[in-house]
């Protein structure tokens, strides 16, 4: 499947049903153009939605919904209108055009021409999740991993295993006459247990999924694999002991706990905090924000991942953007508004939650690239400190680069030995001052499984992360015991 | 500029419910002819119009619209669940069908089904919920700048804006099932934010603050909202360490509300039966400081977070859920209830006005009592685990040294277990925060770690 026919394609599911053609789309794009209003929109979207949930050894939950409409925006200088409609038929189309571009002072201009489909390279199936198993299938595939997480362990108690599919088609219309599309999968698969020993509950939690159907379940034991996994972190925590408090050496763990870079890095490099001067990055291109061993990637281009996009909300095909080079801030991460406020070009980093929101610059898949040491010979260069494999989540204050991420699976380091786990905690840090502090990366490079999920704003977006193992020289850990 | 109302601005929010609740009725008509044995649907409208200024000029303007229904039905004990935002009369067969073909692959639940008939709510209060502010975006970008321009002028470390936001949204909610319940209720909610950003040679520090209220008549002064976030801003400045260990730490009014949910949230049904919370079998036990109920006013006129029904279609009512620090009643809707062998406490998609009531008193008495410690005023992260009650987040505050503030404390993460938190609490202040579901004046707990 080429660009040329996910636009085909998408053009008939999102405007046949509603009988609307090039010429009503047209002619809304020329209701878009006053001569104020720099560029406009419209984002036409459905979303299809399954999700299957077991508990208590039984498949007690299904859902399934269907979420079509269409987002329009109009921006004149810093100025955005924006309106969206909960169905795609002409006279809501109309209603959500005229209020958006209620920013605009003068009245409509020319018309926009025949529009033009743009070319991207496709990063990702033409899949659709939810029809590419039964639901027998899928509600069978629930049962044997519930019997088999409980097969492992007699302590483990509880088991929570959901299955989550979307498939989204859309197209993006824009004032200068270009049209672009996506048809984007998602597959999601998450096993939580609990696991109980002499009055003490723990919990363990794993899951992965992509841009892809669900022949990853049936065809590989990446379930199981899951389920495995899950199990080991509750009895593992079982054990754990408090974590310690106060500044230490922290080794994190390749693959998720890249929620590092995420919080730390990322956000901050986000165009918008950076054009307003809120980002504690602002107006540092050029300058060392983080240790000589760190590049840190944005790469929306990554086949399949869970934060992969062909093109972004905005019709700019996804890209690989070097945020910082050997320490050195190089660049930030784009939407189409804020980069021509900044006299720059779009990253392919334009993204909204859906129709009914304004795309805003958010991260695709972000990393630490890959370097020398062996993560046992990072491990063995720690006296004392905490070893971090899973965390929870994390959060950011853009403007003062404060950030923290909550470690769920952490052990300490004794004498350079990994020792006993660790309760949760969280670990806070001031983002370009951590950085500055990695002082060690490994070379065991993985990206995560495919789980995030990234809020701002209100709006949440699918994303990766990755990193080999590193060590950060010192951070706080807030644990409790002395 | 020309302006543009808002869709059911101009509704009457009766014939907004009206249609509602017949497109209800069709739904669960649609769900019987197609053999569900029972039903119940959830639909409604809202629209409304956000309006952002930054540094004194017009930002965005969003117009919101949203109208959809989700459906659940049951056949015999099986369950299946569909949604969409699509009220069409294909829309509606589509979805039901799509429903019941859930239901043919989900396993049978003897707890599933609607709540019992009799618990339906057959008198539904008014609550005075519904006073429209029918503002337009001139004078909501005219608002949003005053406010803006009072958090500027406020000092002169006030370097930069994330802007201000004025926001006025209404919304209309019918709910109907299949024991013949069939109900809509309507509301608005307004409300003016700023946030603010100060800085010293050290850096930036950002601080917001807000106002929200059901009626445009109580929201806080436009030109204070501004204010009181340069004034927050400010007081961020000048952090210095502090030196890891155990202290007293006082969590302020608007951060107090969230530590008290994660009380309700271990007391909630599905953390129960779940085995997810670390108070399983916690009814009549001691769970907090004596001194402390936590009491649910579903029907305050005007309250945020009021309703005549729940989820379930069941009355609401006011109730204790902490009793002087004993958990007198779970917070449950009837599924969970079903699980637990219990009765349904009305409480189907949350609690509903949560006050806490305690003696309370001024927040500079709790100071001089806890003499040396953190006073937090920002939470960062998710380091709450419910299961074993484990605490541990990020933090911002203010240094309290003999009982006074010394100065502003960040980057440190303070950590505990719940358990020994809401035991350890040892006074309300006076400051009660009216703006959310939860509404508690600040509490000083007794000891944590804060490490630095």
């Amino acid at each position: 499947m080429t660009s040329t026919d996910v636009i085909v394609s998408a053009r008939q599911a999102l405007w046949e049903p509603d009988e609307i053609g090039e010429p009503e789309v047209t002619g809304l794009l020329g209701r878009l153009s006053a001569k104020d209003i720099d560029t406009g929109e419209l984002f036409f979207q459905l979303v299809r939605h399954e999700a299957w949930g077991l508990e208590d050894g039984k498949v007690k939950n299904g859902a399934f919904s269907v979420d079509r409409g269409v987002g329009v925006r109009a921006i004149s200088g810093e100025k955005t209108g924006f309106a969206y409609a909960d169905n795609i038929a002409l006279p809501a189309l109309r209603e959500a055009t005229e209020a958006a571009r209620s920013i605009a002072r003068t009245g409509h201009g020319g018309g926009t021409g025949v529009l033009t489909g743009t070319t991207a390279a496709v990063r990702y199936a033409d899949v659709d999740p939810i029809a590419s198993a039964s639901e027998q299938d899928k509600v069978d595939l629930l049962r044997r991993i519930d019997a088999f997480a409980r097969s492992l362990d007699p302590r483990v108690s509880e088991v929570v295993v959901r299955i989550s599919l979307d498939c989204e088609t859309n197209l993006v219309v824009s004032t200068d006459g270009l049209m672009s599309g996506d048809a984007r999968p998602m597959a999601r698969f998450d096993v939580m247990v609990l696991a109980e020993q002499s009055g003490r509950r723990e919990r363990g939690v794993s899951g992965g999924g992509g841009r892809f159907d669900v022949g990853w379940l049936f065809n590989t034991d990446s379930a199981e694999e899951y389920a495995r996994d899950a199990v080991r972190m509750a009895l593992v925590n079982l054990d754990a002991v408090d974590a310690p408090a106060g500044a230490m050496p922290v080794v994190l763990g390749p693959g998720w706990p890249g929620v590092l870079l995420h919080e730390a890095v990322g956000h901050g490099l986000e165009g918008d905090f950076n054009r307003k001067g809120t980002s504690a990055f602002a107006g540092r291109i050029g300058e060392v924000v983080a240790s000589k061993l760190c590049t840190v990637i944005d790469d929306a281009t990554l086949p399949d991942r869970r934060g992969s996009l062909s093109v972004d909300d905005e019709g700019t095909p996804g890209q690989r953007t070097t945020l910082i080079e050997d320490g050195v801030l190089v660049g930030y991460m784009q939407d189409k508004h804020n980069a021509r406020l900044m006299g720059t070009a779009s990253t392919g980093n334009g993204r909204r939650q859906s129709y009914s929101y304004l795309p805003m610059p958010r991260m695709t898949n972000t990393f630490l690239t890959p370097g020398d040491s062996a993560p046992e010979e990072i491990i063995a260069s720690v006296d004392k400190g905490v070893y971090a494999v899973s965390f929870g989540g994390g959060q950011v204050d853009i403007t003062s680069g404060k950030f923290v991420f909550s470690a769920t699976e952490a052990y300490l380091i004794e004498a350079g030995k990994v020792g006993p786990a660790v309760r949760g905690a969280t670990l806070i840090g001031n983002g370009p001052e951590v950085m500055q502090r990695v002082s060690m990366v490994g070379n065991d490079f993985q990206l995560d499984r495919g789980v995030g999920i990234c809020g701002k704003d209100g709006q949440t977006v699918p994303v990766g992360v990755g990193q080999p193992s590193l060590k950060i020289d010192e951070i706080t850990v807030g644990g409790t015991a002395s | 500029m020309k302006s543009v109302a808002p869709r059911s601005a101009v509704a009457d929010p009766a014939t907004l419910a009206a249609s509602l609740k017949d497109m209800a009725t069709s739904i669960l008509e649609e769900a019987k002819r197609q053999g569900a044995t029972a039903a119940e649907v959830a639909a409604g409208d809202s629209s409304g119009l956000v309006v952002s200024v930054r540094k004194g000029e017009l930002e965005t303007v969003e117009f919101t619209n949203d109208r959809g229904f989700g459906i659940t039905v049951y056949v015999g004990d099986r369950k299946g669940n569909a949604s969409t935002s699509d009220a069409g009369p294909d829309a509606i067969r589509q979805t039901v069908r799509a429903a019941l073909n859930i239901a043919k692959y989900t396993e049978e639940d003897p707890c599933n089904g609607l709540a019992d008939a009799e618990a339906m709510a057959r008198h539904v209060p008014a609550l005075d919920l519904h006073h429209p502010w029918n503002i337009d975006v001139p004078f909501a970008t005219e608002r949003a700048a005053e406010t803006e321009a009072a958090g500027l002028a406020y000092d002169d470390r006030i370097v930069n804006s994330e802007g201000a936001r004025v926001a006025t949204a209404r919304g209309c909610q019918a709910y109907g099932n299949s024991h013949g319940f069939l109900e809509a209720s309507w509301g608005t909610r307004h409300s003016t934010s700023c946030l603010m950003i100060a800085a010293d040679s050290n850096g930036m520090q950002p601080e917001d603050w807000y106002t929200v209220s059901r009626d445009p008549a109580d929201l806080e002064d436009h030109v204070e909202v501004g204010r009181e976030a340069a004034r927050r801003a400010v007081g961020r400045l000048g952090c210095r360490p502090v030196k890891t260990g155990s202290y007293p730490v006082m969590f302020a009014a608007p951060v107090a509300a969230g530590l008290i949910s994660h009380l309700l949230s271990a007391i909630s049904g599905r953390a129960l039966y779940r085995r997810e919370s670390y108070l399983l079998d916690s009814l009549g036990r001691r769970v907090a400081t004596e001194g402390i109920s936590l009491r649910e006013e579903p029907h305050r006129p005007k309250g945020l977070a009021s309703a005549g029904y729940d989820g379930d279609g069941v009355a609401t009512r006011a109730k204790t859920f902490i009793d002087q620090g004993v958990v007198a009643s779970y917070i449950l809707d009837s599924y969970s209830a079903r699980r637990m062998g219990m009765k349904t406490t009305g409480n189907a998609g949350g609690y509903f006005n949560l006050d806490i009531v305690a003696e309370t008193r001024p927040v500079e008495e709790l100071m001089r009592e806890m003499d040396t410690g953190l006073l937090v005023t920002s939470l960062m992260g998710q380091g709450v685990n419910l299961v074993t009650g484990d605490y541990s987040r990020g933090a911002g505050g203010v240094w309290i040294a003999g009982g006074e503030p010394r100065h502003p404390v960040d980057e440190v993460t303070i950590a505990a277990n719940l358990d020994d938190v809401y035991k350890g609490i040892e006074g309300c202040g006076d400051d009660i925060d009216r703006r959310g579901n939860i509404q508690t004046g600040s509490l000083l707990v007794r000891e944590m770690t804060v490490a630095n």
